[in-house]
């Protein structure tokens, strides 16, 4: 094995269509529209190619990635070619005979989300009602199936107070696994993030039922939890560092690093109709650009987490300094790093409604970029 | 005691990389070399005693000092969520 290492993951967004219209759906902007997706011929040549290259997981995700009338033939693929399949649910269209498809397919994990776990608030950040009692008995149809079972709960500062109710219900459930995932601020959550961001107080309130937890429930159920990092001292390793793990492929079958990255101003990600995935892996400018060190200025630069953080996140960096070469403002070293303080006060004192998700381009207003 | 992989857990050789990878929901782990011999052994039939006897006989190795290696690296998947114990 020669060149850089392989990577691990396929993120496969399948659509982005959805029954759900959250308001921090980590979907662009620009939503891409169903006539623009890859076929089922393209998907399928897409698995083949990175079993080939050495991804070990498929996360199958969208949008809701059952809604494509193909997810069964593809999942049926990935399996078959041994590679690792995750589904990426709302769960909401998740009846028996999909179950008894998706087994059959020889799927190997369902991750379930959950925008609360209070029925009401979870249908209203949907903008689904009836959405809580589907997802539940979704959750169920996947217990009594075997598989294992993800609960993921979007955590902001309306619901941040809920976590241990969050973790009961997982017990409930008895999935094995829960993730307590914080909103993160690109897209859609940037848009509103002065109605999503939580105080330094719930944040650190948040940790500690985490941490309980996680303590009262080792070796019976994980705990992964992701946090904002808008009260960091130091940045996320974004995506384990850009273009070191994953691929991530658009519905229209853009390959990205990450799957914000084309709000990334002068790049050109290569579509899987025209390029190999080894090509674009090994070769495409859009991810060599920032793989590695050698494009970091300071004070990543000279820094010794340099290969820890990998200098944070390339979106956030653009959203909020407008500038994607530099160190993500979310480090206490950058020069830059009170727009976070500022973000956080803006939304202390805000009162925003939500803006939901919506298909239509005209609707989607463009994001405000605090600090820039 | 006899350890099995969670649910949803499964070892498997990888062509690519020449390497044994343990998979499971949303993770992976690249055990070293001394893991995967441990983890091949991982069928939910064997007790850690046997586990043991089956590397000391191997490696013609004290089945104590395996067995603390054994029992340090099981725990720690354990604590991780990939083995029951």
């Amino acid at each position: 094995m020669t060149g850089f290492p392989p990577p691990m993951g396929l993120i496969a967004e399948l659509t982005h269509r959805c029954p759900l219209s959250c308001p921090y759906c980590s979907n662009p902007m620009e939503l891409e529209r169903a006539a623009a997706e890859l076929d089922t011929e393209g998907w399928l040549s897409v698995l083949d190619q990175a079993a080939e290259i050495g991804i070990l997981q498929v996360h199958f995700t969208g949008g809701e990635p059952l809604v494509r009338r193909d997810l069964v033939t593809l999942l049926a693929r990935a399996t078959g070619l041994g590679l690792y399949s995750n589904i990426i649910t709302s769960g909401v269209t998740l009846d028996d005979r999909m179950m008894a498809a998706l087994i059959g397919a020889g799927v190997d994990h369902i991750q379930l989300s959950f925008q609360d776990v209070d029925p009401s608030e979870n249908d209203h950040l949907g903008a689904s009602p009836g959405a809580f009692a589907k997802k539940q008995a979704a959750a169920a149809r996947i217990r009594a199936s075997g598989l294992p079972l993800t609960l993921n709960f979007v955590v902001h500062r309306g619901n941040a107070s809920r976590i241990p109710q969050m973790i009961a219900m997982a017990e409930e459930l008895q999935a094995d696994r829960t993730e307590i995932a914080h909103v993160q601020y690109y897209g859609w959550g940037l848009v509103n993030r002065a109605a999503l961001l939580p105080s330094r107080i719930q944040l650190e309130a948040a940790t500690v039922e985490v941490e309980a937890a996680r303590a009262r429930l080792q070796g019976r159920m994980v705990i992964d939890y992701v946090v904002p990092d808008y009260h960091a001292a130091r940045p996320k390793a974004c995506m384990g560092g850009w273009a070191r793990r994953f691929i991530n492929i658009s519905p229209s079958g853009r390959a990205m690093p990450c799957h914000a990255a084309e709000t990334l101003p002068g790049f050109s990600f290569p579509s899987v109709r025209d390029t190999s995935l080894n090509e674009i892996w090994n070769q495409s400018d859009a991810f060599l650009r920032f793989r590695g060190t050698g494009w970091m200025p300071e004070p990543c630069r000279s820094c010794e987490r340099q290969e820890v953080d990998w200098g944070g996140c390339r979106c956030q960096a653009f959203a909020l300094l407008g500038d994607m070469n530099a160190t993500d403002p979310a480090c206490e070293l950058s020069p830059h790093h009170a727009v976070m303080q500022a973000a956080v006060s803006e939304s202390e004192s805000a009162q925003t409604p939500f803006k939901f998700r919506r298909m239509t381009k005209q609707d989607a207003a463009q994001p405000e970029l605090a600090g820039s | 005691m006899t350890p099995r992989l969670c649910t949803g857990h499964k070892l498997r050789f990888d062509q690519v990389r020449g390497a044994w990878v343990l998979l499971g929901p949303e993770r992976l782990f690249l055990p070293d070399e001394h893991a995967v011999e441990v983890l091949r052994l991982v069928d939910g039939v064997r007790t850690v005693d046997g586990i043991v006897t089956d590397l000391a006989a191997r490696y013609d190795a004290p089945s104590d000092a395996i067995r603390s290696d054994v029992v340090d690296m099981l725990a720690d998947l354990s604590a991780r969520g990939a083995i029951r114990l």
